[in-house]
């Protein structure tokens, strides 16, 4: 059985979860997640946090108080950077002392601290101190991090063929259990070889969706934007699923080069929906008070004010977003997609 | 050319000293009021930070009295202060003005990097020409720190309100005005004693409480934004101690990398059983520095933070615990344009009564014990 790890269903689990499973798994440990962002976790999480942090961060306090009591030890990552020369968020840096002083009577937390902004050094060193907490053999650690980041690898290749975190990670059979009936419905359907129309929209129109991954792929933060807009007859294309050539070839069109690895990705693949006439219309989802998104939504503001030819809209959410308002939004946003693209 | 910058508190001081003494011809905007920040405001992203804001309001400002050169500092992040110049150069050209932005990038830096930066705004100047326009600007930095430093000691004791904010304000003009080092000196001692001259006889509040500001160097540097929080707690008879101070955010922001300066260490020593990593900003720093006000017995801390400010949202989530583990009184200000004159000094008023009360407290305990 080995040591039970708890990880938060929030934040960059989108990005890493494939990866941290099988690397804990690996190492003999069992993986639980959270279940996912319902009211009550959000509800949580605002009551330990203060007013001012972002709604993603709140959510993943709540993440975090939700597995107090069925795991042994709680990941909380602190990632500084994840590639040279750039950092994630200053929050995500921070997020190991705030869990630790909002929260409670949770497990152990393991916060390997990821900092790949000047050299590998501190990586490996966080690799390996994370390893030692479960085994003392070193290849053992060096065997558990490979298979981890094939895994994150095949995972890459199935967001970029145009899957959601929930697809591929069905697809490739960790998607942790789902509660509610409609996602599991899509988690089964994707799971089918040749995944069907009905899961990835119809296609009457493409919309790139640009947004943190933990806002557009949380079903409970965005809304549910990406079913819905299929459900409207769109086919959705994220930032993740664009290659990361593409991305950063379209963020250096901007004359400093973004410190943020996402709020670059996000740039990037706004850019290219703005400008490569692969999508007929660019919807940027952010979270209230996010900082990079402040910037990023106003540049990209600024370049579809100057281009025209692809209508763009911002739909901001946070604690206090209602269902309705955000439908509304996206209906006339598709209806103006829609006709625009009629000759 | 007519180079402008952005305003934070004094700074403008030092950089006109700077630039003028190079031989360029600089406009300093006009000091911030309500006018410079409505501007800034309209024309900014809605979510920006305030600094941004009223950089703008400034920036338009100065261009109306003629300015056509901006210069800006960059930044390599993760605070958003690295992209505001890039930012503000897209909002300020799709206004339709004619203008050139050189943005100082420190930290590809070397000293050779930001040289050839600074000749392009001042033109071609002799080595020795540098060394001794920065020696001036130094001093003049150096001096406006220390004045600002008295004003606080002075004020909780100054026979009639508001003699102490208005020395400090002639003494600055003597500072601004000096032209060379000896006069520097020469106008800091008369500020200083100009400053000290307003004192009542001694013993007029025995014992002012004590409360320390921190958190981000800009609101708290700059008295239009921060509804001159300084004063107002002066002049309600707290002795004041702020953070920081011009001198060492230009040492930390543009000199770090160059000189090789090692950051001081102590905040973060201080701050790492709360907040244990850098944060961008100066979310360690606004953690250490409370854990030394509670460790030197302040009475109380105030943090001021523009909204949004992603470093100080950090800082301001572990403050809690450090207020309860050590005992210390702290209080968040947030700001943006629309924070209000009455909100704040309510807030400032509910909070000196607070830490005078719970001082009374800890007094009788005392006496008891």
């Amino acid at each position: 059985m080995g040591e039970v790890v708890g990880i938060p269903r929030a934040l960059l689990y989108y990005h890493y979860y494939p990866m941290w499973k099988v690397f804990f798994e690996s190492l003999g440990g069992t993986v639980v997640t959270s279940g996912e962002t319902t009211r009550a976790v959000l509800d949580a999480g605002i009551k330990v946090t203060v007013d001012e942090a972002c709604l993603p961060i709140k959510v993943f306090h709540g993440h975090v108080l939700a597995l107090a009591g069925k795991c042994d030890y709680v990941f909380v990552p602190r990632l500084v950077s994840v590639e040279r020369r750039a950092f994630t968020c200053p929050k995500f840096m921070g997020l190991p002392d705030m869990i630790r002083c909002n929260c409670r009577d949770i497990p152990r937390i393991i916060d390997s601290c990821i900092n790949l902004s000047r050299t590998t050094r501190e990586y490996i060193h966080a690799v390996y101190s994370t390893g030692r907490m479960f085994t003392g053999s070193v290849l053992r650690i060096l065997a558990a991090h490979n298979r981890a980041k094939a895994a994150l690898a095949r995972y890459t290749r199935y967001i970029e063929s145009g899957m959601t975190p929930d697809e591929a990670m069905a697809v490739m059979g960790i998607a942790p259990p789902c509660d509610e009936p409609a996602h599991r419905a899509v988690a089964a359907a994707s799971s089918l070889p040749g995944a069907s129309e009905a899961v990835r929209g119809s296609g009457r129109v493409v919309v790139g969706l640009v947004g943190h991954p933990y806002v557009i792929y949380d079903p409970f933060v965005s809304m549910n934007v990406i079913r819905r807009l299929r459900e409207m007859g769109a086919s959705v294309v994220t930032a993740d699923m664009l290659p990361a050539a593409i991305t950063e070839r379209e963020a250096a069109r901007f004359p400093k080069r973004v410190f943020w690895t996402l709020g670059r990705r996000l740039l990037g693949a706004g850019f290219h929906f703005l400008r490569s006439g692969t999508v007929h219309g660019c919807l940027h989802m952010r979270a209230f008070t996010c900082g990079p998104e402040s910037l990023i939504g106003e540049i990209l503001e600024r370049e579809s004010a100057r281009r025209r030819d692809v209508p763009f809209a911002t739909i901001t959410v946070d604690e206090h977003t209602g269902e309705a308002g955000v439908i509304t939004r996206l209906e006339a946003f598709i209806d103006v997609v829609t006709r625009r693209r009629k000759p | 050319m007519k180079i402008t910058f952005a305003h934070m508190g004094n700074l403008y001081i030092t950089v006109k000293a700077l630039l003028e003494d190079l031989g360029a011809e600089v406009v300093v905007p006009p000091m911030p009021s309500k006018r410079t920040l409505s501007i800034g405001s309209r024309y900014s992203p809605e979510f920006a930070c305030l600094p941004l804001k009223v950089n703008i309001g400034n920036y338009i400002e100065a261009m109306e009295l003629g300015a056509d050169t901006i210069a800006m500092a960059g930044g390599v992040g993760p605070c958003r202060f690295g992209l505001y110049g890039e930012v503000q150069r897209e909002i300020l050209k799709a206004l339709g003005y004619e203008f050139e932005m050189i943005i100082i990038e420190p930290p590809q830096g070397r000293l050779r990097h930001v040289l050839r930066q600074l000749g392009r705004l001042v033109g071609r100047n002799s080595v020795g020409k540098y060394v001794s326009a920065v020696r001036l600007a130094w001093a003049k930095m150096t001096a406006v720190d220390e004045l600002e430093k008295v004003v606080q000691r002075v004020r909780p004791f100054e026979s009639r309100r508001g003699a102490a904010t208005a020395a400090l304000a002639s003494a600055l003009k003597l500072v601004d005005e000096a032209s060379s080092i000896a006069q520097v000196k020469r106008a800091l001692e008369d500020g200083r004693e100009m400053l000290l001259s307003v004192r009542a006889p001694e013993n007029s509040v025995p014992d002012p409480p004590r409360i320390g500001i921190v958190g981000e160097v800009y609101v708290v540097l700059e008295p239009f934004v921060n509804f001159e929080v300084e004063r107002r707690l002066g002049e309600m008879g707290v002795l004041v101690e702020r953070s920081i101070y011009i001198g060492d955010w230009v040492r930390e922001h543009l000199f770090k990398d160059l000189l090789r300066l090692r950051k001081g260490r102590r905040p973060y020593d201080l701050a790492k059983p709360y907040l244990c990593h850098f944060v961008g900003g100066h979310g360690v720093e606004t953690v250490g520095h409370t854990v030394e006000y509670a460790k030197r017995r302040f009475d109380g801390v105030i943090q001021l933070a523009p909204f949004t400010c992603m470093p100080e949202i950090v800082a301001q989530d572990v403050l809690p615990s450090v207020s309860r583990d050590l005992g210390i009184p702290v209080m968040t200000l947030v700001f943006d344009e629309h924070s209000s004159d009455a909100g704040v000094l309510t807030r400032l008023e509910a909070f000196v009564d607070l830490v005078e009360r719970s001082r009374r407290r800890r007094a009788a305990k005392g006496a008891r014990g």
